[in-house]
């Protein structure tokens, strides 16, 4: 499975997914720049992406935990995730994200 | 200005690292001071994470954040050491008789032979805005925290966010601004519940306005707000005059002036040997999430076994020419009677 993120310079790259791992921790292994401060424990609220419109729908819908987190969030829009809480899957092959800002 | 502390080691970050590096230099009889920008010991783990549970903390199958720390506390009290809360390592310099000096953002200075940091990431500091050119106005219109709430009478305020703090400064300066506006990215609001109906109780009265948006741009002249454009999710925008802005989303973790120690940073780490866990400058030591070396893990447990060894180093830096007397706290009387357990 294929993600494709941008990053906060406007450039695209594309990182082969792994099953089972979240699109944080496969963002940060790809050497994109997200604080992810917490470790993924949805607690800081710097891991925040925006999905692309037709795969934003796709996702499971965030969970009360990350909604709450989201509240410290900053630039929130409506298609906002905190990527540590986004699990890769066969279903999200080919899913596009941006980084939000810092 | 008071005079300078001095003591055998000073601590920067009161986090897990830093606290278990008062027990083992505890244990070698090492005085500690620890320097803190969180008003409460714990760093990350009561920051970040005070409820979630930790399980990779040996014998511990599993332990909250703040459960973590509290525990911690208890374990170093014999040693009593100093916390200095509130306030950030700003500068150090090295004495001519080999010490070093260590300058807070408020003027604070201590003086040790030793310097640990056990920063973490660095420093817990207010997120802020991507909102251009937002710089020019922090400390005149815009406020991370709110100091003197008599500086806001009178004004048009705008507060952004969704937390207890953006809530309970909305209904704290509703009543003595000239206007007061809210603003948030949804409807809904993590704040406490009954925050949230009181502000909803002064949006139906007209004395708080609340709008579902953001902070798009702000405008004034030499550090004074005089309005602001904000936007709508379906990307509508206008105008609103506001004198401050009070943006509340919480702490971000900045390396801050760590950075300009001289330390030999490499990619915002600070290299370190794994004997000493000492960095390029000799008598200054690190542990925990700001190090690195080969096979650097960041683990809580990874910086108990580096404070340990830091420790033996410090102590003969402390105590030049003197023996480290290499004991068990199980069997030896005399690490008992520092714990006070004997």
């Amino acid at each position: 499975m294929k993600i494709y993120a941008t990053d906060r310079e406007g450039k695209e790259i594309e990182i082969e997914g792994r099953e089972g791992w979240t699109i944080m921790e496969m963002l940060r292994d790809a050497g994109l720049p997200v604080a992810a401060e917490c470790g993924g424990a949805c607690a800081c609220a710097t891991c925040q992406v925006y999905v692309e419109d037709g795969w934003y729908e796709k996702l499971t819908p965030a969970a009360d935990m990350e909604v709450d987190m989201l509240d410290m969030a900053l630039a929130v829009q409506p298609n906002s995730r905190l990527s540590c809480q986004l699990v890769c899957s066969e279903e999200l092959d080919g899913i596009k994200v941006t980084l939000a800002p810092e | 200005m008071s005079e300078p502390i001095q003591t055998d080691v000073v601590i920067i970050g009161a986090g897990p690292a830093g606290l278990f590096a008062v027990f083992e230099l505890g244990l070698l009889d090492l005085k500690a001071h620890l320097i803190d920008i969180l008003d409460r010991p714990g760093g990350q783990c009561t920051e970040l994470y005070p409820e979630k549970p930790i399980y990779d903390i040996p014998a511990l199958p599993v332990v909250t954040g703040q459960d973590l720390v509290d525990r911690l506390l208890e374990q170093i009290k014999p040693f009593k050491p100093t916390f200095h809360h509130g306030e950030q390592a700003a500068g150090l310099t090295k004495l001519p008789d080999g010490r070093w000096k260590l300058t807070t953002n408020s003027g604070k200075e201590l003086i040790a032979p030793v310097i640990v940091i056990a920063a973490g990431a660095g420093s817990f500091v207010p997120k802020r805005p991507p909102i251009p050119g937002i710089e020019a106005y922090e400390g005149t219109s815009v406020h991370y925290a709110v100091r003197k709430m008599d500086a806001f009478a009178g004004k048009n305020v705008l507060i952004a966010g969704g937390g207890d703090s953006a809530l309970d400064w909305t209904l704290n300066l509703a009543p003595i601004a000239k206007s007061l506006t809210l603003v948030h990215h949804r409807d809904g609001f993590r704040a406490q519940t009954h925050s949230v109906n009181q502000m909803r109780e002064l949006v139906a009265a007209g004395k708080v306005n609340f709008h579902v948006a953001s902070v798009k741009a702000l405008h004034g002249q030499n550090g004074q707000l005089a309005a602001v454009t904000l936007a709508g999710h379906d990307k509508k925008e206008w105008q609103i005059d506001a004198e401050a802005f009070l943006p509340f989303f919480g702490l971000t973790i900045k390396l801050g002036p760590i950075a300009e120690f001289g330390i030999g940073l490499h990619e915002n780490l600070i290299p370190v040997d794994t004997a000493k866990f000492e960095s390029e400058q000799p008598g200054i030591f690190g542990i925990g999430d700001i190090i690195t070396y080969p096979g650097k893990l960041k683990l809580i447990l990874s910086s108990f076994h580096e404070a340990a060894l830091m420790a033996q180093a410090a102590f003969h830096i402390c105590r030049p020419g003197e023996k480290l007397r290499f004991q068990y706290t199980t069997s030896s009387s005399n690490l008992q009677k520092k714990l006070g357990v004997s």
